[in-house]
């Protein structure tokens, strides 16, 4: 909403604050300013003047030479302007004047004839172009032929108005009117409110000799109300009005539409003026649009109604769409002589209807949407037939043809002094509170402690005991509650076990050498399922997508978070930064419906990137590319760390490298990947070398026992053994462990690769995988006789189930 | 034989002092002090000597025995010691080399953030609460006073994926989902971080997935100055204990009353600048009295219990805190935004 503080002056006083102090004052006990700027630019030495001569300029075509009589002399002036002409007044600088832009008129000579000034188009004034009359859009302003020769043009033209421009919640549609604001500020302000007095000068010919009125749908429309006024003459409105039209963003047309504009800013009231010999009947009829009817609106489009919208009829077909948009067939031109004048209360939820689905935002169905106040519809069309009386010589015919099942009820809301001071932490007194009341012209019986509150109708958003704590706390200040902290019992916050496991294995991760990612859960519809980790793939019926998304970019919910990360990842590829090496703790989002009607399973992953360069140490010629083993190798450390077994086996798994991907079990079960993406997924996202895992993250919370219990510290020694086998190149180091681990019996309590050898000296497809066994009882020393009957259980079992031989034998 | 012995001592310390090597010093030991040595030699003529003269003789025997083994010690020290030097010098590296890099990862900006704002709030007694992403229309707008319709709903445009779900516009239906489940029955003290998503074409300053933090209080007597100074708390120590903070009057539909919150600018104190619009306050969060009808709903009576609620965006704190001017590089996830903020 813009505020034309010269526009407010009209109803409260103001000139005791600078523009930025009242700015203030308001935003701090209510509405939001968001802006404020000046209309104009203050012109200096721009007066009226009145063109007693124009002819076309001896050596030039598109120039006229004019004098101008500026009051106490003639001016020659040169001007280019198309629309100039004999018997104009128009604002003329004369030499001396400053105009925006500091831009400085000086005597000059053009095409050998000399100019003494400038007469001005209203931008060269500094006005927005946007909000000029179509007429002066590309010329000269002219002005109306009562302004006084000579007079200053700022004053005239508002030029040195300073619009406000208000932030509005939706709760405080009150003020969409000057007169809200007046009220507003008159409250914050303590200042007397002056309300506009209309006295409509009428005739005596009656409004329903002509017009009859029918509402079909009381619930969405509960008042209607008609005027007829006649000997309408179509003109320019008025400066003044025109200036505040200007000035709070409408561009006027002409006195007729700017009138219903005008009231529409004054009292928050949209008015609708119909041609009314182009009306068609002499009955108005209001009702909801059949399915499928049609109606061209004032923007001479053809719109295709459904039984949602509401519609004004002559009985016949749609005249208007309530609360909308007027229709053409009844629209207000310069012939108009006789109007129709709708005043009506619509319902906001079904004006939001049409004003959604034909995506036509007015300043009408804006208020409408929001509440209008049912106290000012009526006069609202008063006050316009009082102005189309004095400003478009209009005969206002007797009487308001209505159709009202308004409720013009004030609402009671009863407040306790105790239970506000309660709430807010204060100690406010009753006068206080009376006080405020009053500032806020709000009446109310008190007793005691006990008021109670008539809420205005202007208020449509004060309803409860809560509503008005806000009214009392807002005018006696946020500024002025005390510092307090919860005095309630204490209670001891804290992280979950799960939210602390959660920062522990990031910690871990960051200390690693991953930096966290967060990307967009919304992807495309393609990438939602790639890389989806085997388990996830298998509860999987559908994805879930957006009903409107706004791009394809986002119009799915991501069942793995690899694809947008390699996407990042690829980014930075792109820029230079090759090395990468990032996770991301995150949902996936899975149905197991066909069709969505509940919440998909949101399911947390923890999912990592890897490419490039893991340890560059250029000058001791040291360079470790990141693969596979650098991958799970990180795992291998989380998995330590989180204190869970897992296996790791061979799998194919699509999008990636068929022999360098391993599926990861706890146990039986599946929980995640872990291997290089297929060479061609890497060049899909361009990528080089890249290697990715994907752990369902909620399985390892679940199982996760977050306090190891204790072991004892062995105090007896550890006896190691190391085994060399040969075995066929296909045989998997992992399970020939498992064997091991099984033969070996209870005393082998750890066993480790340490060294893996193919080449000279073994025959080809073979391959020498040697392990490290370590031996311990915690009760006693080991005898070499355990040790190697221990020892030599695993021969067997290995040469027995993979054909191993010892190496070197 | 005294002189012999002095003689003896001279010519062994001036040996000790000859030798080169350890070695040399070895061999000077086997010929003075060996067993075979002519100090043993003269030793072994003590029984020519009377019973007055053989203590003295013997004493100075072992004196000078003693005095070449310590100088013998000592020169031996001291060749040891200069062999390290040697050694030592000889491995003098670089120091101003590189050293073997480690990877260093850490955290996304926005974590530090969350987590920082979850550990002030676990301090004043508040747990940390997690809820769906794709929400029901129900907690969404409805359990949290914003019926169909309502025009409120138009301030957070949002993704629907069915009529009936959506993807969740705020993390305030975690709060509503808590009470719920607690219906009730105690008082809660949470707040919910998360991520959320609003129908917003991507921009510098808007993006359609932003993080969220939501606080709730709800307890027997939470009065507005609690919220007030909390909010306080929370100013002064994730801007400076010297920023102020004030309310304006706002509008949510599941709070009343409704306020926003700002800090004094830190950039020019409160004067006004570009950074604040030249208005000396910055917009943190907003915060309100929590809607009776949302307590209603919850389970809660609003005559016996009140609340507070506040929520606050992480990349609009970030962006304040540390200058990022572009709210798109929290997700675009450039390493080089990305390991700006590892010790954040």
């Amino acid at each position: 909403m813009l505020v034309s503080l010269n526009w407010l002056k009209n109803y409260v006083d103001i000139d005791q604050l600078s523009p930025e102090e009242l700015a203030e004052r308001i935003t701090k006990s209510g509405i939001e300013v968001e802006g404020i700027e000046r209309f104009g630019s203050t012109a200096t030495n721009v007066v009226v003047g009145y063109v007693e001569s124009c002819e076309r300029h001896p050596n030039a075509d598109k120039l006229n030479l004019c004098l101008v009589n500026v009051g106490d002399e003639t001016l020659q002036i040169i001007c280019g302007a198309p629309n100039i002409a004999q018997g104009q007044k128009v604002a003329a600088a004369k030499p001396g004047a400053v105009l925006p832009g500091n831009v400085k008129i000086k005597k000059a000579k053009l095409r050998g004839v000399e100019s003494f000034g400038m007469i001005c188009s209203l931008q060269e004034l500094g006005v927005e172009e946007k909000f000029i009359p179509k007429e002066f859009t590309s010329g000269i302003f002219v002005f109306p032929e009562d302004v006084e020769i000579g007079s200053d043009v700022t004053k005239l033209l508002n030029l040195d108005d300073i619009i406000i421009e208000l932030g509005l919640t939706p709760n405080r549609s009150d003020a969409l009117s000057m007169l809200g604001v007046a009220y507003e500020v008159a409250a914050i302000l303590d200042v007397p409110i002056r309300l506009p007095q209309s006295s409509v000068r009428i005739v005596e010919e009656k409004a329903e000799e002509h017009i009859r009125v029918n509402v079909e749908a009381p619930d969405v429309n509960p008042y209607y109300g008609a005027f007829i006024i006649k000997n309408i003459v179509v003109g320019p409105s008025p400066l003044w009005m025109r200036n505040y039209l200007m000035a709070a963003g409408i561009r006027p047309i002409n006195n007729v539409v700017d009138i219903t504009n005008y009231v529409l800013l004054e009292y928050g009231q949209p008015l609708h003026a119909f041609d009314f010999d182009k009306f068609g009947s002499n009955e108005v009829v209001v009702r909801k649009a059949s399915n499928d009817e049609r109606m061209v609106t004032l923007d001479d489009q053809d719109r295709t109604l459904t039984e949602d919208h509401l519609v004004i009829t002559n009985g016949k077909e749609p005249v208007a769409l309530a609360g909308v948009m007027g229709g053409a067939n009844s629209e207000v031109s310069d012939s108009t002589t006789t109007v129709l004048l709708e005043a009506a209360y619509f319902d906001g939820q079904s004006v939001r209807r049409a004003s959604k689905d034909f995506d036509l935002r007015s300043e009408s169905s804006n208020r409408f949407e929001k509440g209008v106040d049912p106290n000012r519809v009526r006069k609202a069309g008063e006050r316009a037939c009082q102005l189309f009386a004095e400003y478009a010589s209009g005969s206002v015919l007797d009487g308001v043809v209505e159709f009202d099942q308004l409720d013009y009820d004030e609402k009671t809301v009863t407040i306790w002094t105790s239970k506000i001071n309660e709430r807010l932490g204060t100690n406010i007194s009753n006068e206080e509170i009376a006080d405020i009341l009053r500032k806020l012209h709000f009446n109310y019986d008190q007793d005691g402690e006990t008021f109670t509150v008539y809420a205005p109708t202007r208020r449509q958003d004060i309803t409860i005991f809560e509503d008005m704590v806000e009214e009392v706390a807002r005018i006696y200040g946020y500024d002025n509650l005390p510092f307090t902290l919860p005095q309630g019992g204490s209670q001891a916050g804290g992280l979950t076990k799960n939210q602390a496991l959660k920062r522990q294995v990031k910690q871990f991760l960051e200390g690693v050498g991953l930096s966290e990612t967060v990307t967009y859960s919304l992807t495309t519809t393609s990438r939602a399922e790639e890389l989806v980790s085997p388990e996830v793939k298998d509860g999987l019926v559908s994805t879930v997508s957006l009903a409107m998304p706004m791009s394809e970019e986002h119009s799915t919910l991501r069942v793995s978070i690899l694809p947008e990360m390699l996407a990042s990842a690829s980014y930075n590829l792109a820029r230079k930064q090759a090395n990468i090496a990032y996770y991301e703790l995150g949902s996936v989002f899975v149905s197991k419906e066909k069709k969505i009607t509940e919440q998909p399973e949101e399911k947390l992953r923890l999912a990592g990137v890897l490419t490039g360069e893991w340890v560059t140490h250029p000058w001791q010629q040291e360079k470790k590319p990141v693969d596979f083993f650098v991958t799970k190798g990180i795992l291998e450390g989380l998995f330590d760390l989180l204190n869970v077994a897992v296996t790791y086996k061979q799998a194919k798994i699509e999008g990636m490298h068929p022999g360098r991907t391993a599926q990861i079990f706890m146990g039986d079960r599946a929980i995640g990947f872990v291997g290089q993406l297929h060479p061609l997924m890497q060049k899909a996202y361009d990528l080089k070398e890249t290697y990715v895992f994907d752990i369902d993250f909620d399985y390892v919370l679940e199982i996760h026992e977050n306090e190891p219990s204790f072991a004892v510290i062995p105090r007896f020694p550890s006896v190691t053994r190391d085994i060399a086998l040969v075995v066929d190149e296909k045989i998997a180091a992992g399970d020939i462990q498992e064997a091991i681990a099984h033969a070996g019996g209870a005393l082998v309590k750890d066993i480790q690769v340490f060294d893996v050898y193919q080449g000279e000296h073994l025959e080809a497809g073979k391959k020498s995988i040697a392990f490290s066994l370590f031996y311990q009882d915690p009760e006693r020393t080991l005898t070499d006789d355990e040790v190697e009957a221990s020892y030599q259980a695993i021969l067997d079992e290995v040469t027995k189930k993979f054909g191993a031989e010892l190496r070197g034998q | 034989m005294k002189e012999q012995l002095q003689a003896l001592e001279q010519e062994a310390l001036s040996k000790v002092e000859e030798a080169s090597t350890i070695k040399e010093l070895q061999d000077v030991r086997v010929a003075y002090l060996g067993k075979k040595g002519p100090i043993t030699e003269v030793l072994r003529g003590m029984g020519k000597l009377s019973p007055e003269e053989r203590p003295i003789i013997g004493e100075l025997a072992n004196t000078v025995r003693a005095n070449i083994a310590n100088a013998m010690e000592e020169k031996k020290d001291a060749m040891e010691r200069a062999e390290l030097e040697k050694q030592l010098a000889e491995e003098q590296i670089d120091v101003t080399l590189p050293g073997r890099p480690v990877a260093v990862g850490g955290p996304h900006l926005l974590t530090s953030i969350v987590e920082e704002i979850e550990d002030l709030f676990i301090g004043l007694g508040f747990e940390v609460r997690e809820g769906p992403e794709v929400e029901t229309d129900y907690y969404n707008f409805e359990a949290l006073n914003l019926p169909k319709g309502h025009p409120a709903r138009d301030m957070q445009d949002s993704f629907y994926i069915t009529e009936d779900l959506l993807m969740r516009t705020h993390t305030s239906p975690v709060q509503a989902r808590t009470m719920n489940a607690i219906q009730g029955a105690r008082p809660v003290k949470m707040i919910c971080p998360g991520k959320v998503y609003r129908r917003d074409t991507d921009d510098a300053t808007h993006s359609h997935q932003f993080t969220q933090i939501e606080g709730l209080y709800v307890d027997k007597n939470v009065r507005m100055s609690d919220l007030k100074g909390v909010l306080d708390r929370f100013a002064k120590h994730m801007f400076g204990e010297d920023r102020e903070i004030r309310l304006r009057p706002s509008f949510f539909p599941f709070t009343e009353p409704s306020v926003e919150m700002d800090i004094s600018c830190k950039v020019c104190n409160g004067e006004g600048c570009s950074v604040c619009k030249k208005t000396g306050w910055i917009e943190i969060l907003g915060a309100g009295m929590v809607h009776p009808r949302v307590l209603e709903m919850a389970g809660y009576d609003p005559n016996e219990y009140s609340g507070f609620a506040f929520g606050m965006g992480p990349e609009r704190i970030a962006m304040l805190k540390y200058g990022v001017d572009d709210i798109r590089h929290f997700y675009t996830n450039d390493v080089r935004f990305l390991k700006q903020y590892h010790q954040a």
